[in-house]
């Protein structure tokens, strides 16, 4: 033997204990681990025959380019005009954008009466410290109803494609195949540790960020997208069965719902007194409080809740099809 | 301000509400919602459109405490109130129609997600029809394109996915484009609002600024607005997603959604840009050039298919193609025959759609045109629906595809450069039309050989076993009568609408 120290005396070096830390055999709260290899996927013989009958099928029937003239063509002449398109539409936008008023110029088009009062009088009409925030949810709030039912619809649309139904059975092949329960809980120690320390953050970060939407950098989007973000990481560290006590398929249908409606009737109501010159009801309250600016506060609130719920929503479809 | 005037508004808003609403309730109460709602804005609609005829001008509707170019306003004119009404018959209709098929074909389970999508697309279509400002527009359009990719892949099997998927990424492109040209027109005139800018417009291309960027917005906004409504060469995702998708969203898409795209660049000509100046640039004539392809090329593709209902949704490739001729030939008369035939060939396209699925269901679910054969005589009703169709489509008079022929060849007389090649793709198409849906009619009232009848074991479809296709199909071939036989009123109603339009 070569070595300069002995093995037991090597043990005791900060090296060794660097390389232990390194390679995760050491943890301070469990002792040493016996790191175990993941087991590989392993296919059964029926999903292989299926799948290899799958290619088959798409080279010899779909893609049959012997027998299919029109398809050979098409596929010559596709990477041309691919490419002819993309060069034409380059050189298109870069003439318009050639021709457009140079940036941030003050006699350009765009500084006209509009963003004027927007920055002059947004505070007082408003009540919204952000202007930004006033623009979006009190002058233009119209397309942000519209915009929060874009994000609506999207789930939606990802609820058709991915959601797993109980009616096919739980133990359906395609429903066996998505779960991906059966790896859970993973009892991740450094993943739960620090989920532990930084979820609660998160989320009252994301709070912050919605109920100061008015008052300074902020709003429901991004709030929202906070938030949602804290709870993928929550349910990555805890599991389905943890979520599962709080976040399930009707308290997303119920918070959406509840969100949606809420801005709906909000919103027709301003829209409605706005419109008839009634005077509306609701104060603007002094500018710089956090209850102040109308609506603008519950607005906020109602967006924030939708995108969360997006987010999450999102994820755990692409993850399971299924809360 | 009358109360009446509010009904636009509390439309869009009840069918927006009516999305979320839907998740949270099953599938019967649901689909429930989705019939009242669409009637109750149906209704609403009609009142509204009663109220500007008695008025005779457009009011502004303002969404807000803010007037015009600060907040969002709405702007309801007849012609805004018309198309509205038409579009709330023929989906209430669409819906009832294809009633049975939604049951049979959607996983249950997911069935009232299909009535957010509805809902939901009902408002996108009423705010593009009554919005006044440009990115409202390109919000709603938004809405449109997920919901409209949502109906056909709700019912899932491979090919409504891979038509979904072709439909997105062209869809996207579109929304892209228009999006990009909006930016330019904002970044040139510096308003959002549909009359600022056409004030703007007006004022730059007097004085010869900003030429470029005006026409590479204008130019952005008509394509992607073309690819979104399919028009010849941007067709490839038309296919797919009205052959395979169950038949009310064949119906509605095929009827509605790329229509409501027409009518967004109809308002974008007319409203946001001004039609004259759209005229000197000559973006209509690419219009019109790639319209008459459509036409002819739709209609040739149409033939060589073997598929019923992929043969329908070529024919709408042809239609799309007549409308952007008639918007190609840029005068009013051309504009106001592209209206009418917007809507002319909605009710059409549904009805054979639905005539389609009732002779389908009497044929053992096969969409083979030579299984077709004798169809005609097992079920009575769709047969005579797919008759009156076929002849709508073609252009037999008392049909409401005559009409539409007939407005576009008077309109085509005014414009004298265009004349000679809209007139022979006219009547070129109009023969090729004739072939494929002749065929058909003649294929399903030809009587199947008796073997062949006792192999197939057919069952024929009774009126009392679908009431509501029945009285979906009745009420289209009605449709399609009043539009063929009235027309007058519905093309006086047009013109005044255009003129308070712009």
């Amino acid at each position: 033997m070569s070595r300069k120290k002995s093995e037991q005396e090597y043990e005791q070096t900060l090296s060794f204990r660097l390389r232990q830390w390194l390679d995760g055999t050491k943890d301070p709260f469990l002792d040493t681990v016996e790191m175990k290899p993941q087991r590989p996927y392993q296919e059964t013989h029926e999903s292989a025959l299926q799948r290899k009958a799958e290619k088959e099928r798409v080279i010899e029937t779909v893609f049959d380019e012997e027998h299919n003239a029109e398809l050979r063509i098409f596929k010559k002449i596709y990477r041309v005009f691919s490419v002819i398109f993309c060069i034409s539409l380059v050189l298109v936008l870069l003439t318009g954008v050639s021709g457009l008023p140079p940036f941030g110029q003050a006699s350009n088009p765009v500084n006209n009466e509009v963003p004027e009062r927007y920055i002059e009088s947004g505070l007082q009409e408003t009540g919204a410290v952000n202007i930004v925030t006033g623009m979006i949810l009190d002058y233009r709030a119209f397309d942000t109803l519209g915009e929060s039912h874009v994000l609506f619809i999207a789930t939606c649309t990802v609820l058709i494609l991915l959601r797993i139904d109980k009616k096919k059975g739980r133990n359906s092949m395609e429903s066996l195949q998505a779960d991906d329960r059966s790896h859970e809980p993973k009892n991740d120690v450094i993943l739960q540790t620090s989920a532990r320390f930084l979820v609660p953050l998160i989320v009252i970060f994301g709070i912050y960020v919605i109920l100061c939407g008015h008052l300074g950098p902020g709003g429901g989007f991004s709030g929202g997208a906070v938030i949602g973000a804290g709870l993928i990481l929550y349910l990555n560290a805890f599991g389905f069965a943890r979520t599962e006590r709080f976040f399930t398929a009707k308290t997303y249908k119920w918070m959406s719902f509840g969100a949606l409606a809420c801005y709906a009737l909000a919103k027709s109501y301003s829209f409605y007194t706005g419109a008839n010159e009634i005077h509306s009801v609701i104060p603007l309250g002094t500018p710089g409080a956090i209850l102040s600016s109308g609506l603008i506060l519950l607005l906020n609130i109602c967006v924030g809740i939708v995108v969360a719920g997006t987010m999450y929503t999102f994820y755990v479809m692409f993850r399971k099809g299924g809360y | 301000m009358e109360f009446v005037q509010n009904f636009p508004f509390i439309c869009i808003i009840l069918s927006l509400f009516s999305g979320p609403l839907s998740s949270i309730l099953d599938r019967k109460k649901a689909k429930w919602v989705n019939i009242t709602v669409i009637t109750a804005i149906g209704a609403m609609n009609v009142a509204v459109l009663q109220f500007v005829i008695r008025t005779g001008e457009a009011y502004v509707y303002r969404m807000g405490h803010f007037s015009a170019p600060w907040g969002n306003e709405i702007r309801v004119g007849v012609l805004e109130a018309v198309m509205a009404v038409f579009f709330c018959v023929i989906m209430l209709l669409s819906m009832i129609g294809g009633s049975l098929e939604r049951e049979r074909e959607l996983e249950p389970s997911k069935e009232n997600l299909y009535y957010i999508m509805v809902n939901l697309l009902l408002s996108s279509l009423l705010a593009l029809i009554y919005t006044n400002d440009l990115f409202t527009a390109y919000v709603f359009v938004e809405i449109n394109t997920i919901s409209a990719c949502g109906l056909i892949m709700i019912k899932q099997n491979g090919r409504t996915i891979v038509g979904a998927t072709r439909y997105m990424i062209m869809s996207l492109l579109g929304s892209g484009m228009l999006l990009l040209g909006i930016c330019f027109l904002y970044g040139i005139t510096g308003h959002l609002l549909m009359s600022n800018i056409q004030e703007i417009v007006r004022k730059i291309y007097s004085v010869g600024q900003y030429r470029m960027p005006l026409l590479v917005a204008l130019g952005l906004m008509s394509v992607g607005l073309a690819i979104k409504s399919a028009l010849y060469p941007f067709h490839g995702w038309l296919p797919d997603a009205y052959g395979y998708s169950t038949v009310s969203s064949a119906a509605i898409l095929s009827s509605l959604v790329s229509k409501g795209y027409i009518f967004l660049l109809i308002k974008i000509f007319s409203r946001v840009i001004g039609f004259d100046i759209v005229r000197d640039s000559r973006v209509v004539n690419v219009l019109f050039v790639f319209g008459i392809v459509g036409m002819i090329m739709g209609s040739v593709d149409a033939i060589r298919e073997s598929n019923v209902r992929r043969m329908i949704a070529y024919s709408s490739v042809a239609q799309i193609g007549y409308i952007y001729m008639g918007l190609g030939l840029g005068t009013t008369a051309g504009v106001i025959a592209s209206l009418f035939h917007i809507i002319s060939h909605a009710a059409t396209k549904s009805l054979l759609f639905v005539a389609a699925s009732g002779l389908t269901d009497a044929s053992n679910d096969s969409t083979d045109f030579f299984d077709l054969t004798g169809a005609g005589y097992r079920n009575k009703l769709a047969g005579v629906a797919f008759t009156v169709g076929s002849l709508s489509m073609v252009g037999i008079p008392a049909c409401a595809g005559f009409i539409s022929k007939l407005l576009f060849a008077q309109a085509s007389v005014e414009a004298v450069h265009k004349l000679l090649p809209a007139l022979i793709a006219l009547a070129v198409s109009t023969v090729l039309n004739a072939v494929y849906f002749m065929k058909t009619v003649i294929r399903i009232y030809t009587p199947e050989k008796k073997e062949v009848l006792a192999a197939k074991q057919f069952t024929p479809a009774h009126m009392s076993d679908q009431k509501a296709k029945s009285v979906a199909m009745i009420c289209f071939i009605a449709l399609n009568l009043l539009l063929g036989l009235k027309s007058e009123p519905i093309v006086e109603l047009l013109q005044s609408g255009l003129q308070m339009f712009a």
